[in-house]
């Protein structure tokens, strides 16, 4: 830890640009994933942020947790909004007004205004080519409005709208593959990442940041209030859906897959969903069938990544 | 000079853009309004205009990429109509509450279901209470004047608000008429630079959108209200102002032959040209009426259409556009609650018609006055009548 506190300062900006004192829930990892991305982002930028937690929890008026300039309009514009953004800049830059840096563009949503209602518009965002970065903060259901199901919640976990119940095992449909829908864009850049290995999420922001083109970026954002788990396990969680190959880390830079880290041989399943209320209703077998498909998931990934 | 030209009505709103040196188009094809921005596409490609033309792939994108490119002071444009504008709902609300001058044209269309691509004011009429500046043009050389006016109303540092510029779908939009065209000398200075006072900016940020819990919604949603109010005396300097320059006069209601009649038709949009055929028809034969177009919709002007209709013994309300298992006209409604508190008031008989895209012929405003008469005389009481429905 000591030599941490020497190190890490050089390493990163002690600047906060998503500043303390916003009201996320205690062991939020979506929070820290957005503060991570904003220090790697750096002052030049401007954020359009679709409705969500990090909305909610950043913005009641009259105050505000950004010192970076940013914009919350609607749930499923985000992308939009960050198209119009980076177009008006262009023009206002080759006038000779507006700002006379570089400034990124970024757009950051949640799982369900990625994966869900705002795909439309971050589909038409990345087919259109905008120079922007798209970061999907994926707690894996709606937990602002109280842990409804998304197409990014994992098969088995319970939510409000997919309950586990004497008949029902909770949600009964796969994840959605996000990163590989972006890439199916065609678009230079794009990375899973997690604030457990912040390091790594650093690189990928500065290097989406260096792009020209759209980025996609999918970060996984530990929730305990809707995965009830305990607040100081929410760093671990991250760890552990990597280890266990849950939620691998890569990139897929001009289409062609790299692991950024290899967790073969995987840890066993058990060890992530047991510390999980959400995943606690689910019987061995069960459990099995996630651990074979995340196996497979697993190898079918080394293979792109092996080329 | 300005020069007379043929030229169909979308294409007099592309060009009143380019005068405009609009910088950012997001939009989106719907019929009626596709020749607007067809010929703004046209324009950027051929480099007669410096501006970023974003070919989105909804409304509901169009409008949430001018709240981005106005947000961060880029002068911005968009079109749409019908549908477009009803997928859009959500998106203008937060336009307007943003305060981001966003000019939009919007070719008034029936809405679904049964699909309908014809005009009528039905689109208008659901986003009323957005919070726009509203206003209708009834021919292309409005639409081209009062699109270029939008842009120096909407931009006011007092205004800052986005603002439609409504037209009849196909009745104006679609059809060629002379009009003339201003030059680019001749509206300098017309239109100042866009400065929009709080842009997205790393240089100095702002937070743009924050949520209101219910001690302040409250407050901030009085404040718009109170704010779109008192842009009708903005709106009435430009439109003076042009007037002075180009010598064509606007105001936020408008009469025909209506000084000294006891029977008054009021309308919106272009059907109000028809009418004055049959408003002449009517004069010959000795019959005192008129006219009186209501050109402002939002903010509404309730003092200029209290002194409109002030002497009128009666006033016929035609409507393009129904108000489903409600009052009937939506205009109708509007203008009996603005007349409502009046101590002396005309009665008020409200019809219905030229929805998705009928006709109303100057025969049928005719008919009108006629059974306007009728109903007075004979004392029936109707909500409202629909013209040249089959029953």
């Amino acid at each position: 830890m000591d030599r941490y506190s020497v190190f890490v300062p050089r390493l990163i900006t002690s600047k906060e640009y998503f500043a303390p004192g916003h009201r996320a829930c205690i062991g939020c990892g979506e929070a820290l994933a957005v503060r991570h991305v904003c220090k790697a982002l750096g002052k030049d930028v401007i954020i359009a942020n679709a409705t969500g937690c990090m909305e909610i929890v950043s913005s009641a008026l009259p105050t505000t947790t950004w010192r970076v300039p940013w914009i919350h309009s609607l749930f499923e514009n985000t992308a939009a909004v960050a198209s119009g953004i980076e177009s008006g800049l262009k023009v206002l830059q080759r006038k000779g007004r507006g700002p006379d840096k570089k400034v990124t563009v970024v757009a950051m949503g949640g799982d369900g205004s990625t994966c869900d209602i705002g795909l439309q518009a971050l589909s038409g965002a990345m087919e259109r080519g905008h120079n922007f970065i798209y970061v999907c903060f994926d707690n894996e259901a709606y937990m602002n409005t109280g842990i409804q199901r998304s197409s990014a919640t994992p098969f088995g976990a319970t939510t409000s709208t997919s309950p586990a119940g004497k008949k029902g095992i909770g949600q009964v449909t796969w994840k959605k593959n996000m990163p590989a829908i972006a890439a199916a864009h065609a678009i230079p850049y794009v990375a899973t990442a997690c604030p457990s290995y912040p390091f790594d999420l650093f690189e990928k922001v500065k290097r989406a940041k260096e792009i020209e083109g759209p980025a996609y970026i999918h970060v996984f954002s530990v929730c305990p209030t809707g995965w009830r788990s305990a607040p100081e396990l929410s760093v671990k969680l991250g760890r552990l859906a990597v280890e266990t190959g849950v939620f691998p880390l890569y990139e897929i830079v001009h289409g062609e897959y790299k692991l950024s880290m290899d967790c073969s041989p995987l840890r066993p399943l058990v060890e992530y969903t047991k510390v999980q209320g959400r995943f606690r209703h689910l019987t061995e077998d069960v459990v099995q069938q996630i651990q074979e498909r995340v196996v497979k998931n697993y190898a079918d990934l080394q293979k792109k990544a092996s080329g | 000079m300005s020069k007379r030209v043929g030229m169909e009505a979308s294409f007099a709103i592309a060009e009143a853009a380019k005068l405009a040196e609009t910088e950012v188009v997001a939009a989106y094809p719907i019929t009626p309004q596709t020749h607007i921005v067809e010929r703004l596409s046209e324009i950027v490609a051929d480099g007669e205009l410096d501006a970023e033309f974003i070919c989105v792939e909804s409304e509901h994108s169009a409008m949430s990429a001018c709240i981005g490119s106005s947000a961060v002071g880029a002068r911005t444009f968009t079109a749409t109509a019908g549908q477009g504008l009803e997928l859009m709902h959500e998106v203008l609300y937060v336009a307007a509450s943003s305060r981001l001058p966003i000019v939009m044209a919007v070719a008034n269309r029936a809405l679904s279901g049964p699909l309908n691509v014809w005009g009528d004011h039905s689109d208008v009429m659901a986003t009323r209470d957005c919070g726009w500046i509203q206003y209708f043009t009834e021919n292309a050389q409005e639409a081209f004047d009062l699109t270029l006016c939008a842009f120096k109303i909407a931009e006011a540092p007092e205004v800052l608000f986005p603002l439609m510029v409504h037209l009849d779908g196909f009745h104006v939009s679609h059809v060629v008429e002379p009009l003339y065209l201003l030059e680019k000398e001749e509206i300098a200075g017309f239109i100042p630079p866009l400065r929009y006072p709080f842009p997205l900016d790393p240089r100095k940020p702002v937070t743009m959108g924050a949520f209101a819990p219910p001690v302040l919604y409250t407050e901030s949603k009085k404040a718009l209200e109170v704010a779109l109010r008192s842009t009708k005396e903005t709106i009435l300097r430009v439109w003076k102002e042009f007037g002075d320059a180009f010598g064509r006069y606007y105001n936020p209601v408008e009469s025909y032959r209506a000084e000294d009649a006891d029977t008054l038709l009021l309308a919106i949009g272009s059907f109000t040209e028809t009418a004055t055929v049959a408003i002449d028809t009517l004069r010959d034969r000795g019959e005192k009426v008129g006219l009186i177009r209501l050109r402002l919709w939002r903010p509404f002007p309730f003092d200029e259409v209290r002194a409109a209709l002030r002497s009128a013994q009666q006033v016929i309300i035609f409507d393009r556009a129904i108000s489903l298992g409600g009052p009937g006209g939506p205009l109708c409604s509007e203008i009996k609650s603005a007349l409502y508190q009046e101590p002396k008031k005309p009665k008020i008989v409200s019809f219905i018609g030229g929805l998705g895209g009928r006709d109303i012929t100057p025969q049928q405003f005719e008919q009108m006055f006629a059974r306007c008469r009728e109903l007075i005389d004979k004392k029936i009481d109707v909500e409202y009548e629909t013209i040249g429905v089959r029953e």
